[in-house]
């Protein structure tokens, strides 16, 4: 999170640095295209804001779901990148579409809500590279431990749950090779001799406790899950009573009367911070900026924050969030202090060139082959 | 032919007369005939179905550049090697041939009473009605009988409910290989069964007579005659039964546990996640090799006969 700090105060020093006319970038929102393709996010295009959008811009919305940052990269890449207009990317999706040419730059300036962002995702150096702008910050939340209240007493405080035998076969935790940070960062509270500071930065001796930490999880697990549905349906059948989850989990469960609760457990947690992203190969250039702009305000901020149940990078919108459910903006930490927002591990991509200066951590294929191994 | 010669000499129908002429030409070269006649369905299996064949084993031969995961058409043995030196790879492809040969046996073992029942026993109205039941399933979504399994063995669902009334505890198949089991063995019946009541109800019932006539009991008699003789139409079945359980993947990805995958979850996770579709292509050739061995067994017992 230092590299956040840096790149953040950086942004700062130069605001808006090569913004304008002159770099290529549209300095004014056009007239829009009729369509707008999206990857999304389960829960991220909601017809209670995207049918107020087709009505003020004529823009027909047209989203596919995707369960896993992976899979969001796929799909921006699938048939030659032209399919899809926008994706809702988290932090380490991002970094692999930028560099991949998969997304193109931005100008900020056409969001009008750009500039009550919290400074910290204004210019975040998952979304923005030598000041240029490679989309718009979205929300922002933690992956969080959700339980049965139920049948799991007493409450629980830690991840240590997970991993222990107690609740044998009734365990979930998402099918996402990302999953291994969650895995890392318990073990660098619970075995702190492994020297792990950052759950994406793991060298093999501290990768291989974390694989090794998950193998003695396989047996206690129920099911990998790979869409929030997933989840959902295995705590309300029963099937299970405690797993690694998003709070969008929880708030639909809470809704169904699912005995059910979720916590930041005392070692932390690991999180997502999402833009959108538009395609280098958009076909509706000019929709997809309206939908930018759009979800960037303060009342669809607040709307998407509560459904979700995450943060929105947007300060106006805590108000509205209070108005639409009392207490919700204190909930899920609305206009948060930065040391809050430090505090949550943010999924990035895991590169073999990592902050120690010795090119030995593993990379993400490692990740990858690691979980395929994992879940043979 | 000689009717359409006499019309062939009425005067001013020229339009009859070509068409005539045609018939002619294809009655005195019977291979034009057959030409257009198979020619596009043969150009379809030719193109669609064989070219993308070809198309699959060549593109495993490639790899994929692991940053920008572009195609990289240099020729090696890469993603073969890694399926048989990866002890997770050789898991998968255990489990997926092991479960389809389980699903296979289990549908033979229900198919083979039923179909006997229907072929030789039931009256031709009961016959109608269970060949609807049979049949009716199959007017649903694949999805939605999935779906309605998970709802059955669900923790809290309808199988351990009646066990729970009954006092009998509780089971927990939920999410695990044996409910993928159990669903596949549903789905795929009806393909079973079809095969079966075919070849028993081909059996002459001169064979049978003779057999008790010679001294042989109901039991020897099924498995002396009945059995040898229904065998190629429950190897028909099995080629059903098995195939289908080897492509598919929507069921241990819906109904699966925490080691449920099969080679159709990472052919589809190669591709629809990784973006790696040589490797799937390289993996989605074990499945053909092994149906390829089967087919060729299956000739031997005489199973295209009984199709």
């Amino acid at each position: 999170m230092h590299v956040l700090v840096a790149a953040m105060a950086a942004a700062l020093c130069v605001p808006a640095a090569g913004i304008g006319s002159g770099n290529g970038l549209p300095t004014t929102i056009g007239k829009g295209e009729g369509q707008l393709n999206l990857i999304a996010w389960e829960g991220y295009t909601q017809p209670q804001w995207v049918k107020p959008f087709e009505k003020a811009t004529g823009c027909q919305v047209h989203a596919k779901y995707a369960g896993s940052s992976d899979e969001m990269v796929t799909l921006m890449r699938q048939g030659g990148g032209t399919q899809y207009d926008g994706v809702s990317a988290s932090g380490d999706a991002s970094l692999r579409l930028i560099y991949g040419k998969d997304v193109q730059p931005v100008n900020p300036n056409l969001i009008p809500d750009f500039k009550n962002f919290i400074p910290a995702l204004q210019s975040p150096p998952h979304n923005t590279i030598g000041g240029v702008h490679y989309g718009i910050s979205l929300q922002w939340g933690p992956n969080t431990l959700l339980y049965n209240t139920k049948l799991v007493k007493p409450a629980p405080t830690s991840w240590s749950i997970i991993y222990s035998p107690k609740y044998k076969g009734k365990v979930t935790v998402p099918d996402n090779p990302i999953q291994i940070a969650d895995a890392a960062l318990y073990l660098s509270k619970a075995q702190p001799s492994l020297g792990i500071k950052d759950p994406y930065e793991l060298d093999q001796a501290q990768f291989n406790a974390a694989i090794n930490l998950l193998k003695q999880q396989k047996p206690l697990i129920k099911k990998y899950w790979a869409l929030a549905s997933d989840e959902i349906d295995l705590f309300k059948n029963g099937d299970a009573v405690v797993g690694a989850s998003w709070p969008y989990q929880t708030n639909t469960l809470k809704a169904d009367k699912v005995a059910v609760a979720d916590l930041i457990p005392k070692e932390g947690a690991t999180g997502w911070a999402d833009t959108w992203m538009m395609s280098a190969h958009a076909k509706h250039p000019n929709c997809m900026y309206k939908w930018m702009a759009w979800v960037s305000t303060p009342k669809v901020q607040a709307e998407q924050a509560i459904y979700f149940g995450e943060t929105p990078a947007n300060t106006k919108a805590c108000p509205i969030m209070n108005t639409l459910s009392p207490g919700s903006a204190a909930q899920y930490h609305c206009g948060a202090s930065a040391s809050y927002f430090d505090s949550i591990k943010f999924w990035k991509t895991p590169v073999a060139a990592c902050g120690n200066g010795k090119n030995d951590c593993m990379d993400y294929t490692a990740w990858q082959q690691a979980w395929t191994q994992l879940k043979s | 032919m000689a009717v359409r010669a006499a019309d062939l000499q009425t005067p001013g129908r020229p339009l009859r007369a070509a068409r005539l002429r045609l018939t002619g030409f294809f009655w005195s070269h019977p291979w034009t005939k057959a030409l257009l006649l198979l020619g596009p369905p043969l150009l379809a299996f030719g193109l669609v179905y064989l070219a993308s064949l070809v198309a699959l084993f060549v593109s495993s031969f490639w790899t994929v550049n692991p940053f920008t995961t572009e195609i990289e058409h240099a020729w090696n043995l890469g993603n073969f090697r890694t399926i048989f030196e990866s002890p997770a790879y050789r898991t998968i492809a255990f489990r997926t041939i092991g479960i389809a040969a389980a699903v296979t046996i289990t549908d033979a073992i229900l198919a083979f009473p039923l179909g006997y029942f229907m072929a030789r026993v039931a009256r031709p109205r009961t016959r109608a009605m269970l060949f609807v039941a049979v049949l009716l399933p199959l007017w649903s979504s694949y999805l939605i009988r999935v779906y309605i399994w998970r709802l059955i063995l669900d923790q809290d669902g309808i199988l351990n409910w009646t066990l729970g009334k009954l006092g009998l505890g509780s089971v927990g198949l939920a999410y695990s290989n044996w409910a993928v089991w159990i669903i596949f063995s549903y789905v795929w019946l009806p393909f079973m069964i079809l095969p079966v009541f075919g070849a028993l109800e081909r059996i002459p019932e001169s064979l049978l007579e003779a057999s008790r006539d010679l001294g042989a009991g109901g039991f020897q008699t099924l498995r002396r005659v009945v059995l040898p003789l229904a065998l190629p139409g429950v190897v028909a079945g099995s080629i059903f039964t098995f195939s289908l359980t080897l492509g598919d993947y929507v069921t241990p990805l819906l109904a699966g546990g925490a080691s449920s995958q099969f080679i159709g979850n990472v052919v589809y996770q190669s591709v629809g996640i990784s973006n790696n579709v040589p490797f799937a292509a390289a993996f989605a050739t074990i499945p053909l090799a092994v149906m390829a061995v089967y087919l060729l067994i299956a000739r031997k017992l005489g199973a295209f006969e009984a199709m």
